[in-house]
Parts: structure tokens; C-alpha cells; sequence
């Protein structure tokens, strides 16, 4: 077949004899090059399926290799010899082509280079979503006998709405010698639904017993339908037994997952806070600037990417230092120019800094544009973490919660045992006493300052693995943050912590309840309600320091 | 009732199921009412109005309205002569009563032109008295409306460099009526009540003759007292909501009809996955909010259960999307298949999409389909997670026709960015833009009165390779097409209507706007016309 296809996507007459004399040695297949010419110009969706069916059954390697190009959009059709081709985008914006033949026995890899083109000289062949459905079903078959146990219990789970006799034969064959135990159980459960599907009311009751234990959607679904439809009332006790048990399965998870969801919010709110904590909390200046803290931070990130683009992977882990940095120094700047002439007057600092929140949004949208930038998430940053079929965790989220507490608990230590940390809270607590001890305040309050804005810049990194980078970043940011400064308790870190992390999970566990709308109107009237009774937050600071 | 007298009803009428079964069911649904305004247009003359694909030339002959033309070997499925609503339907006279306001007419325009005649002449003396008055008129003056700041400012200051570009080639090709064009740029910094006031500065201050503007409903209905009371005229170029259309007001950006109902048609056909169950997710103002009470009411329509829609609205900026998706996931789950229609505004796409990639769902399984996100939107997500996701709008980027081509290439050298996109309120203002010179032009002045009488069925070129339409209710004849996120932010074009969607201003599928009908010409002059109570309520906002 490979041959067959040569031809008539290479029209070069030299190899012409010499595919003819393959094509005679070579015994007759099933895909002619008939069936591929719909991909080589604008056809029915109906042909392009047609094409899908016949490689599927053709099954070999080649043809495999053809839909997977063909489902991730890299089967293109070359204009000039108006043959298929598989392509791959480089840096600079150009295309290099492959051959998508190989002869069976050669391996995957060796396929042959043609060349580098632009893009106009290629056709992506076209694709839709009913086409990805049914090629991912084709390629099912394939996966089954992958050698990843992942890839094999995916397929399996595929195949589960189309178990044809063929597709059962298969899955019988592999229970036989399948030997990793995950992917057994994900036979026995494509087995038993075949058999509740299939066959007398004894068995379905038995197979039952089996599906109960499994979390998989499309099981569920399966057994609820059957339960509206039988008329046996031994079977529809059964299934409204399992059901009662899938369904108390399902209810854990959802607490467990409405709780991440929670920390999660969390984390997010108490790296926005985290800095205000410092800048408000514990210097008490009313800093309105604090969310374009971490839109510089957010935006440092977008520039180390576009000036190391091959670096993704590792990108954050430069940005953070120099985030922190950039945003620091900026902090610092703020403060010697501005902040340090109108200490003791909040109306003032308030206005000012909200003034400097307008010039850095237009200084960054002059600069780079109005438009929002592409951060690139790393790949060890994307999809989720599949616990089973019903739980999965995002690796974002995970890593955004794990980084949050890690911040946390760096700057807690700076703050407790640094010499540093003692000369902030010396000069917060008593300026007057720290400075005849002769701590530089001025100084002090710089680097406080300093700090507080490094860290909203830090917060920025993260925040750019999850929303926009562009010039409104802050603005959607900074009442949250000084929400949870507030509640939290003035000047008291652990209070940051505690109310960002249950401000999260209540908002969570409201939200599927009353909808994302009211659930924050409801915890914010929670919060006024709350500043009334105890107007010095959760934690407040009691002793000498509460005058300082 | 119209001069006074109520005349026979129209002699045919179509009830909706039959217009499905006729006109296959992605092209515009058109309700009795839409026959007859044909036969309206017809007896006041096609030429007027232009000759759409629904309208062939040949269903009008010497001014009877030929609706077998129109639905050839269909008609013996007509419902019946009587409305729904059991009233008499005030449509023109025929016949002699017709003829006699048309002889009252004629008269008016004798007059009109003797004045007119009059007019140029004391102008020309007048222009050879006073040589400097000339030449303060030299310009055209152009008012863009668009914030440069603010939230909006992302999308809006776009449609500004487009509206700048296109006064810039205009000038290049000589101008309008052989004068300059000059653009007057005000910053309505995304603060509702100041687009009113800076409409007011502009039609006041600046004495435009046009503006471009408005981005967000609620900034169109701060403007629209303003630009009603001192007759302006302004082009706004955003899909929207509908249930308005003013005297003063060219929309031409889409109405629900030219896109949300075709989509919700796309995805409800085999080729769009045959979806039974779906999701409304939207941004809470006005914009989703009204959109997806038509949606629900047309899913009802078509038989969808109550059950089967899952309406969420969430706050401006939504950006923690965990529970939603997660909800939208388990949905999704019940083995029906199901889609989500997105009404999501502007920046809370980026972590809606971002949630969708990373909790895995994909388009094969549950496809989103939106109708806020285009080029732009996309140009801040790394669309790679995204593939095969939908957007219903009128233009695409990737569209394939020469005008396009010489748009964007233009556009880009432009803005001096070879990698800026183009999006759909970019065509919807270059139409707009077009349709404008192409009024003045017609008109041979830039009196409002005079531009907005031009207008209708004034045809000009799409960038999609077809041709735009004005209609008498101020929305456009344009194609509805759907998109598929492709892995370079671009999309591709998977589905377009066979020809063009003629906009609706008032929903058919909700009962108190199907009664109500826009149209500018004579002799209905209203742009929210009661067809029930015969009554022209006038209230826009």
C-alpha cells in the first residue's frame, strides 16, 4: 500500500520504475491511492470520513502514523507537487515537510526529510470535530496494544461506547495476557458492561456487582438509563443499589475536590496578599500601586520568554528571581519618591499611589500594548494530575498552592530570624526607640517596601500561569488582596494565611451552591459583617505594638 | 394604522414552520412578518433596497410581489391569510389608495427639489461671496468613539487604529465629496456616562458628521439619547444583544440572529455533532444575559428540555474557573452529547479556556462554542489546548478572498506589525466605514437626514468575498460563518450560511419582541414598531 500511496503523492518520474516494480513484488492492499484523493482537495466532510474508515482498516503502522499527523493538525498537503506531507513549524516561521510513507519494517523515526517551505505552499488538511471523534476511535485499536499501561487503559475506556464483536474479540484476547493489574481491572469493567449490555438478567445483576466499582462517566450513564427502562425488579434493585454506592463515591470526591478548589483560591489570594501584608500590614501604607507590582512581575515573566524562547520549561524559575527584583526595585523607587514624603497622611499616600497605579498601566500599555501577552505555561505545569476517572487535580494549581506556602514560609523566616526582619519590626513597633538605637529608618522602610513589592512581583509569576498578562492584571487583584489583609488582621502574617486559605475554600464551597455571582457578594457582606464585630480582623495584634 | 388608513391585509402569509422546511434551516428564519416586508419593499420599489439572495429581482414585477418567485412550487403550504395575532396587519395600501399617496409624495419631492434647486443657488452665491466660509468646511470631520483606556481599551482601541486606517486611504483615493476626511479621537476611558458626554463634545463641540464608536451595550445606550436628541449618526460595529434599533443608529455588527441562532442551528446538525444538551456560560451583564434568554427560548423551540440547559453567569474578570468547568465537565458526563455557548466577555476568557485545557476537556467531547473571542482575544492564549473549539462570528481572519487580503495587508502596514490580527468588529467597521462614503457620496452631502435616507440598501464588498446589505431596520444582510481554534490563534472556517443573514433587531424567539418590527422607510418610519397594537412606542432604552 506504502508504494501504491507513493505514487501518486510523488509525482517525480524518476522513482516512477522503480515504485512500479515495488508495486508488482508487492501483494494487493486495501487502501487504494483512490481513497486517499479526497485530502488532497476540498472534499465532504462524508469522504473525509470515508478516508478515515478505509485507513483504519488498512491498519498498518503508516497509516496509524497518518491519522495521528492528521488528528494533531500536521497533515498538510504540499500546493506545488499536491502531495501529502506532514509538517513541523520552526522558529523562524517556516515549515519543514516529511514524507509520510515509510516502507513496513522500517521504524517511525527514519521518515524522510523533503525540505523546508513557507507556509503558503501548504494546505493543512482539513479536520472537525466529528473527524477527531471518530479518528480517535480508529486509533483505539492501535493504543490497545501500546506499550505505556496508560495509553492501553485510555483506549480502553475509548472504546467503551463502541463495543462491536471485533473491538470485544480484542479486549478478550488482552484480558488473557494482560498482566498490569490497572489495566485488567479496566478489561474486566469494558467486559462487564458488555455483558450488562448483552446478556440475561442473571448475568446483568452479576456484572452489576463489577461496574459498582467504577467511577467511569459513561458506566453510570449506562446503568441510570438501564434503570428507567427494565422491568425486572431484582435487576433495578441491584442498580439502584450501585448507583446509591457510585454516587456516595462521587459525593467524597466532590468534597475533596471542592477543598482543593478552595486551597487553590487560596493560594491565589494569599500571594496577592502576601506583599500587601508587608506594604500594608505591617508599614500601614494604603498602597493602591500593589497590583501593578505583580503586572511587572507578570510582564518580566513575558519578557524572559521572548527573549529565551527555547527556554519555556525553565523560563519561570529565572523569572521569579527577577521578578522579584524588578518589582523590588520599582517598590523601592515608589518609595524614596513618593511614599517617604507623606508618611502619617493615608488620604494622601491612597491618592498618590493609586495616581502611580495609572502611570505604570499606560506606561505598560505604550510599551508593550494594550493587547494581553501570551505567557507560555511550561509543560510540566499543564493538564492534571488523574488520580482515577472522577478526581483529577490541575498541575497548575497544585504547583501554585505548593509555591504560595513556600513564599509564606521564606518570608515568615526573614521576618522572625534575619537581622533584617528584626530591623523592620523594630522600626514598625517604634520608630523613635529604633532609630535613637541607630537603625537606618529610612532605609529600613525603603527595603520594607522593597520587599513587599519584590514579592507581589513573585506573585506576579504565578499569576501569569493562570489569567491575563496585560495592562488590567492588578486592577482585578488588589480588593481581594486588601479583603483578605483586612480580615486577616493588620500587621499579622499568619492571619494573611488563615483568611486567604478560608476565604477560598468558603467562597468554593458556596459557589456551586448559589453561582460564582452571588457566592462573592455573600462573602464579602460575610467579611463587612465581620470587620463590624471585630474591626481589628482575625488575628489582631494586641500590646504596645497595636499603637505603633 | 398609517395615513389614517388601515388596508387589506397581505395576501399571503407563511407560518415559521413552513419557512424552515423551505429555506434550509441555517439561513435565516424568517417569520410571516419578513414576507411582508418584501412585499413592502416591493411596492415601494427593489431598486431602493437592493436585490439580497432572498430576495431575487425576479419576485418583484412592475411592482406586484411575486412571492411564487420567491418560494417556487411552495405556496400551496401557506398557512393562512389571517395573522397570528388576528389583527389586521397595517401594511401600505395597493391600488388606488397607493397610487394617491404616491402622487402626494411626488409632490413632495417636486418640492424638495425646487427647494433644493433654490438652496444651490443662494450656496453657490453665497460660496462666492464668502470664500473663507468655504474653507472652514474644507474637511469632513470623522468622531471615533473608542476607549483608550480603561478595561475596554484591549478590544476598543483596535476598532480606533482601524477607523484612523480607513480615513487614512480614503484620503489617499481624494477624500469624500472632494473633501479631506479628518478623524476627531475622544477617549471615553471605558466609563459608561462619559461615552455620553464625549458623544455630546464631539456632535457640539467638534460638529462631526459621523461618528465611529461604542464597544459595550451599556456604552451604545449611554450614547443613544445624546446622538437621538442632537440627530447624529453613529456606526456601531459589535455583535450585540438586539431589541433596538434607532433612527440614529447603524449597527453593524450582528444581531442575535447572525449568530447565536445559526450556531446553536451548527451545533444541533450532524456535522456540528447533533448536541441535545448544552451549557450557557456567560459574563453577567446585559449583552449574555439576553442573548442566552433568546437561546433558551429557541432550544425550547426545538425541543430541548429544561433539564438539558445549564445557564451560569459569572462576575466581569472571572478568573477562578475550577468549579465551573468542573461543573461543566459533569454535565457533559451523562453520555447525551453536549456543548457549551460561551457569552464569556474579553478577559475572563483567557483562565476559562486555560481551566478547560488543563481540566482536559476537549473540543471532540464537549465543544465550546463562543461568541466574544475572535483573533484578538486569542492572541494572549497559547491556543494549543484549544484546537477544535468554535466561534460564530462574520468574519474570520483566515477568510479567502482578495479584499481581505489587500485588508490586512493594509491593516499591517498600518499599525506597522506584520503579526497584528484583524477580527470581526474590524470588517463590521470597515463596512460600516464603506457604506458611510458611499451614502455621502450618493446623498452629496453629510446631512444626517439626507446619509441615513441613502443608506438603505446601500451594497457594499465584505471581506468574506460577498457583499454586504443595509436594511431598513439599521442591521445588515451579512454570512454567519463558524470557526475552529487552530493551534496558531487563527481560525479556521469549518461551516458558513449559504448566502447572507438578513439582521433582526427584535427577537422572533421571544414573545413580547416578535410583535414588534424596525423599519426606517416609509411609511412605518419606527424603529419599534408594535405590530399588534399598531402603536410606534419609540422607546430604545
Amino acid at each position: 500500500m506504502n508504494q501504491n500511496l507513493r505514487r501518486v503523492v510523488h509525482n517525480l518520474p524518476a522513482r516512477f520504475l522503480l515504485l512500479l516494480l515495488l508495486i508488482l513484488s508487492r501483494p494487493v492492499l486495501a487502501v487504494s491511492p483512490e481513497d486517499l484523493k479526497p485530502l488532497l482537495s476540498k472534499s465532504s466532510w462524508g469522504q473525509l470520513e470515508a478516508v478515515i474508515t478505509s485507513l483504519a482498516e488498512e491498519g498498518s503502522d503508516s497509516c496509524q502514523q497518518i491519522l495521528e499527523h492528521w488528528l494533531n493538525g500536521k497533515l498538510f498537503v504540499e500546493k506545488q507537487h499536491k502531495r501529502l506531507v506532514f509538517a513541523e513549524k520552526t522558529p523562524d516561521k517556516q515549515y519543514r515537510i516529511f514524507d509520510p510513507f515509510f516502507t513496513e519494517g522500517e521504524s517511525k523515526d527514519t521518515v524522510s526529510e523533503l525540505g523546508t517551505v513557507k507556509k503558503r505552499a501548504l494546505k493543512k488538511v482539513r479536520i472537525n470535530n466529528q473527524l477527531r471523534s471518530i479518528i480517535k476511535t480508529a486509533l483505539a485499536t492501535w493504543d490497545l496494544k501500546d506499550s505505556d499501561p496508560k495509553t492501553r487503559i485510555n483506549a480502553i475506556y475509548a472504546s467503551l461506547k463502541t463495543l462491536d464483536s471485533k473491538t470485544l474479540s480484542t479486549l478478550r484476547n488482552m484480558r488473557a495476557s494482560e498482566e498490569n493489574q490497572a489495566v485488567i481491572n479496566a478489561l474486566d469493567m469494558a467486559l462487564a458492561l458488555n455483558l450488562f449490555q448483552q446478556g440475561s438478567i442473571s448475568e446483568q445483576i452479576e456484572a452489576v456487582e463489577v461496574l459498582t466499582g467504577s467511577d467511569n462517566p459513561f458506566i453510570r450513564s449506562v446503568l441510570a438509563d438501564t434503570l428507567t427502562t427494565t422491568e425486572n425488579t431484582a435487576l433495578a434493585q441491584t442498580i439502584t443499589t450501585a448507583l446509591a454506592e457510585i454516587d456516595q463515591r462521587q459525593q467524597y470526591y466532590t468534597v475533596a475536590e471542592n477543598i482543593f478548589f478552595g486551597l487553590s483560591l487560596g493560594s491565589v489570594l494569599l500571594l496577592s496578599a502576601i506583599g500587601l501584608a508587608i506594604t500594608f500590614g505591617v508599614m500601614g501604607v494604603i498602597n493602591m500601586a500593589h497590583g501593578e507590582m505583580m503586572m511587572l512581575g507578570a510582564y518580566t515573566t513575558f519578557v524572559i520568554q521572548s527573549v529565551f524562547p527555547e527556554l519555556i520549561d525553565q523560563s519561570l524559575f529565572i523569572a521569579i528571581p527577577l521578578a522579584f527584583l524588578v518589582a523590588g526595585a520599582a517598590g523601592v523607587l515608589i518609595e524614596r519618591l513618593v511614599i517617604r514624603h507623606l508618611y502619617g497622611r493615608p488620604l494622601e499616600t491612597l491618592l498618590a499611589t493609586f495616581g502611580i497605579s495609572l502611570i505604570l498601566q499606560q506606561a505598560v500599555r505604550t510599551i508593550f500594548s494594550p493587547l494581553n501577552q501570551e505567557v507560555a505555561t511550561p509543560g510540566w505545569m499543564s493538564g492534571s494530575w488523574v488520580i482515577n476517572e472522577a478526581l483529577s487535580l490541575t498541575w497548575n494549581r497544585l504547583y501554585i498552592v505548593g509555591f504560595s506556602l513556600l513564599v509564606f514560609m521564606v518570608l515568615l523566616l526573614v521576618m522572625r530570624y534575619t537581622r533584617f526582619g528584626l530591623n523592620i519590626r523594630a522600626v514598625t513597633q517604634n520608630r523613635a526607640m529604633a532609630s535613637s538605637m541607630g537603625i537606618p529608618t529610612g532605609r529600613v522602610d525603603a527595603l520594607t517596601f522593597g520587599l513587599g513589592s519584590g514579592i507581589a512581583g513573585v506573585a506576579g509569576v504565578a499569576l501569569s500561569q493562570l489569567t491575563n498578562v496585560g495592562p488590567n492584571l492588578g486592577q482585578n487583584y488588589i480588593i481581594d488582596s486588601f479583603m483578605v489583609v483586612v480580615f486577616g488582621g493588620v500587621g499579622n502574617l499568619w492571619g494573611t494565611l488563615v483568611a486567604a486559605m478560608g476565604l477560598g475554600v468558603v467562597n468554593k464551597f458556596l459557589e456551586p451552591w448559589v453561582g460564582a455571582v452571588v457566592a462573592k457578594i455573600l462573602v464579602l457582606v460575610f467579611i463587612i459583617l465581620f470587620i463590624q464585630k471585630r474591626p481589628r480582623g482575625l488575628f489582631a495584634l494586641k500590646g504596645r505594638a497595636v499603637e505603633g | 394604522m398609517i395615513n389614517g388608513k388601515t388596508c387589506a391585509r397581505p395576501s399571503i402569509l407563511l407560518n415559521t414552520s413552513l419557512v424552515a422546511d423551505i429555506i434550509p434551516d441555517h439561513i435565516v428564519i424568517m417569520e410571516c412578518l419578513d414576507l411582508v416586508r418584501y412585499q413592502l419593499m416591493c411596492l415601494q420599489g427593489v431598486p431602493k433596497y437592493g436585490v439580497t439572495p432572498l430576495f431575487p429581482a425576479n419576485a418583484c414585477e412592475s411592482g406586484k410581489f411575486r412571492a411564487e418567485a420567491l418560494f417556487p412550487g411552495r405556496l400551496s403550504h401557506c398557512a393562512s391569510t389571517e395573522t397570528d395575532h388576528g389583527t389586521p396587519l397595517a401594511i401600505p395600501c395597493s391600488g388606488n389608495e397607493q397610487r394617491t399617496i404616491d402622487s402626494g409624495e411626488a409632490m413632495n419631492n417636486r418640492l424638495s427639489k425646487l427647494s433644493r434647486n433654490f438652496l444651490t443657488a443662494s450656496v453657490a452665491t453665497a460660496a462666492l461671496s464668502l470664500s473663507v466660509m468655504a474653507q472652514a468646511a474644507d474637511t469632513i470631520k470623522v468622531g471615533v468613539l473608542h476607549s483608550l483606556s480603561g478595561t475596554m481599551a484591549i478590544s476598543e482601541t483596535t476598532l480606533k487604529d482601524t477607523v484612523l486606517m480607513m480615513v487614512e486611504e480614503q484620503n489617499k483615493n481624494g477624500g469624500v465629496l472632494g473633501k479631506k476626511l479628518e478623524a476627531v479621537v475622544v477617549d471615553p476611558a471605558s466609563d459608561w456616562p462619559l461615552f455620553a458626554e464625549k458623544a455630546r463634545e464631539l456632535l457640539v463641540k467638534e460638529d462631526v458628521d459621523v461618528i465611529f464608536g461604542g464597544w459595550t451595550s451599556v456604552s451604545r445606550k449611554s450614547v443613544l439619547p445624546v446622538v437621538e436628541e442632537l440627530n447624529g449618526l453613529m456606526f456601531y460595529p459589535v455583535q450585540y444583544e438586539g431589541e433596538e434599533s434607532s433612527k440614529n443608529v447603524f449597527y453593524t455588527g450582528a444581531a442575535p440572529n447572525q449568530q447565536a441562532i445559526p450556531a446553536v442551528d451548527y451545533l444541533m446538525s450532524d456535522e456540528g455533532g447533533a448536541v441535545t444538551r448544552f451549557v450557557l456560560a456567560g459574563t453577567d451583564y446585559v449583552y449574555p444575559r439576553t442573548t442566552n434568554k433568546i437561546l433558551e427560548s429557541y432550544l425550547k423551540s426545538k425541543g430541548i428540555k429544561d433539564a438539558d440547559i445549564m445557564i451560569n453567569y459569572t462576575p466581569f474578570g472571572h478568573s477562578d474557573w475550577q468549579t465551573i468547568v468542573s461543573d461543566i465537565k459533569k454535565f457533559g458526563n451523562t453520555g447525551k452529547k453536549t456543548a457549551v455557548i460561551s457569552t464569556i466577555n474579553g478577559d475572563a476568557n483567557v483562565p476559562f479556556y486555560k481551566e478547560l485545557g488543563n481540566q482536559g476537556v476537549s473540543a471532540e467531547e464537549i465543544p465550546v462554542i463562543a461568541f466574544s473571542v475572535g483573533e484578538e482575544e486569542l492572541s494572549g492564549i497559547d491556543t494549543g489546548p484549544l484546537v477544535g473549539h468554535l466561534a460564530a462570528w462574520n468574519y474570520f481572519m483566515s477568510a479567502e478572498s482578495d479584499t481581505n487580503d489587500e485588508f490586512i495587508e493594509t491593516w499591517q502596514s498600518f499599525i506597522k506589525d506584520e503579526e497584528r490580527v484583524a477580527n470581526d468588529p474590524m470588517e463590521a467597521t470597515y463596512i460600516g466605514f464603506n457604506m458611510w462614503v458611499e451614502a455621502v457620496e450618493k446623498a452629496g452631502t453629510t446631512d444626517v437626514d439626507s446619509v441615513r435616507s441613502a443608506m438603505y440598501g446601500i451594497t457594499v464588498p465584505n471581506l468574506t468575498g460577498g457583499t454586504a446589505v443595509m436594511n431598513t431596520n439599521h442591521h445588515l444582510t451579512k454570512p454567519v460563518l463558524i470557526g475552529e481554534i487552530q493551534d496558531d490563534g487563527q481560525f479556521e472556517i469549518v461551516w458558513e450560511t449559504k448566502g447572507g443573514v438578513m439582521g433582526d433587531a427584535w427577537t422572533d424567539f421571544l414573545p413580547e419582541s416578535s410583535k414588534i418590527v424596525a423599519d426606517w422607510s416609509a411609511p412605518v418610519k419606527c424603529g419599534n414598531y408594535n405590530l399588534e397594537t399598531g402603536v410606534c412606542s419609540g422607546q430604545n432604552y
